[in-house]
């Protein structure tokens, strides 16, 4: 877990004092938070699961939002559906780390739209936040199944979908057999992941069927 | 030759452009929020653009090798349509964001009320996020406009230092000048200014001030007319010292005011991707 220093966390408690005192704050403070409070100085990688500093401080300001308007859970929800819509990817990101804020406030239906935004994208650090806890939640079966798929495709590992032991069923080993079997027709290799979640046991271990 | 080009709108551009420009020493660019030739009718068509501008555009560049940013506002002409207006009440969440290095493209287009209002409105938000303002001079009535554009920033209070005065011709610089804001030249094939003449007018008055750009942008316009000018510097005689303090140092110290600017030349592979996407077609290298 990335921890912050002393001048970081002194420069985020002053911008959670602020969004308590004035929620609205959190429209400015949530984008500029990488610059003005702090950020993980190398340049983001492709790894979809690199818990970055600026992530883990606007996660915190999602939270100090969540209690400040823990009364108004309406306001809540439409201010965290803003600061999805209009952030960039990193603000995005975070917000769908965040989302727990989100859910706890009685609005799932809310945060599941910007789940399914983020699964339709191709940037594997979106997908890889919104298959957390938090998002993968909020799927259904279907979706969940289609969310699993897009992360062999596009490279996010599975480790990082939460959940997944519970939820593989008959239905996504089909889905992810097929998927394989297109590979292999290509002469393309069958990503580890795929071979995992298909045989999961390993293939030294012996089979029901034997 | 180094060179910055402190306005050019790249989202109208291609991948050859990119190309030329890096060939020609283009390392740097602002591209400021402007007008797209088609009216916008809404809101939700500026929020689409600004992303654009921070998110896909930034990446397009990087992977030629050029560090893009970009300035945020309401443009003049469509600042009279009440259906785009709206969008001042969202430009805050937009002016915090990284690479957002100056409130721009405001200013004047027809001079009605409707602009004078969006226009001051913007150099506010330029005061309230410690940005610079960036700011268009109209094609119409020049010197009128440029008068009155330099009277609202006295009135709203906002350094002239923090102000570009941009389209700038030999008529109007001097006002311009002496109000001690800086002073932008758009150098275009046919139109504007050439590079003879912006040799002609740095001869005169001295390079202080004076930033140089393209302003290509999807009319007839050219992304190389920055270093044409450096050339023409050059072949009259002024220093190479001369040419990167006027196409490098001086929009680095404009833009830098905001403390924003993003110089690093990008590391990036072709097969790079922003948000998945990547400017190759077809299969993927992997």
């Amino acid at each position: 877990m990335t921890t912050l220093d002393e001048q970081t966390e002194q420069r985020l408690v002053a911008a959670e004092t602020a969004v308590r005192s004035d929620p609205t704050r959190v429209r400015s403070l949530f984008p500029a938070a990488g610059r003005d409070i702090g950020r993980t100085r190398t340049a983001p990688g492709a790894a979809p699961g690199e818990v970055r500093l600026e992530d883990v401080v606007r996660v915190r300001l999602l939270a100090t939002l969540g209690e400040a308007l823990a009364e108004d859970p309406d306001t809540l929800a439409r201010e965290v559906a803003d600061l999805y819509r209009f952030g960039d990817a990193a603000e995005r990101r975070a917000v769908l780390l965040g989302l727990a804020t989100l859910v706890d406030a009685g609005r799932g239906e809310r945060a599941a739209l910007l789940v399914h935004d983020a699964l339709r994208t191709n940037d594997v650090r979106l997908v890889a936040a919104a298959l957390g806890p938090a998002g993968a939640a909020l799927l259904d079966a279907d979706a969940f199944r289609q969310a699993v798929l897009k992360c062999l495709f596009v490279g996010v590992p599975l480790d990082l979908v939460a959940g997944l032991d519970q939820r593989a069923d008959a239905p996504l080993r089909t889905m992810v057999a097929s998927y394989a079997d297109e590979r292999r027709a290509a002469g393309r290799a069958v990503p580890d992941d795929a071979l995992t979640l298909l045989d999961p046991a390993g293939p030294d271990a012996p089979t029901q069927e034997s | 030759m180094r060179i910055f080009d402190p306005h050019i709108h790249m989202t109208s551009r291609t991948t050859d452009d990119y190309e030329a420009m890096h060939a020609a020493g283009v390392r740097a660019v602002v591209e400021p929020a402007f007008w797209l030739g088609q009216p916008r009718t809404g809101v939700d068509s500026f929020i689409d653009y600004f992303d654009a501008l921070l998110g896909w555009e930034r990446f397009r560049a990087a992977q030629f090798g050029i560090a893009h940013h970009c300035t945020i506002a309401l443009n003049p002409k469509e600042a009279n349509d009440p259906r785009c207006t709206p969008v001042l009440d969202l430009l805050p969440r937009y002016l915090a964001k990284d690479g957002v290095v100056a409130v721009g493209e405001v200013g004047f287009d027809s001079m009605t009320e409707a602009e004078e209002t969006a226009f001051t409105r913007q150099l506010e938000l330029a005061g309230e996020h410690g940005l610079p303002a960036m700011v268009h001079t109209p094609h119409r009535d020049k010197l009128a406009g440029t008068h009155r554009t330099l009277e609202l920033v006295a009135a709203v209070g906002l350094p002239a230092g923090h102000v570009l005065v941009d389209h700038l011709n030999e008529v109007t610089v001097d006002v311009v000048d002496d109000a001690g804001a800086w002073m932008g030249f758009s150098i275009y094939p046919d139109t504007k200014m050439d590079p003879h003449r912006m040799v002609a007018i740095l001869e005169r008055r001295g390079l202080d001030r004076v930033l140089v750009n393209s302003a290509a942008d999807w009319g007839r316009s050219d992304p190389l007319t920055t270093r044409q000018t450096g050339d023409a510097m050059l072949a009259a005689g002024f220093s190479d010292d001369d040419v990167d303090r006027v196409l490098w140092r001086n929009p680095v110290e404009f833009y830098g005011q905001s403390g924003r600017l993003l110089l690093e030349t990008p590391q990036v592979k072709a097969t790079d991707t922003f948000e998945g996407s990547s400017v190759l077609r077809g299969e993927r290298a992997s």
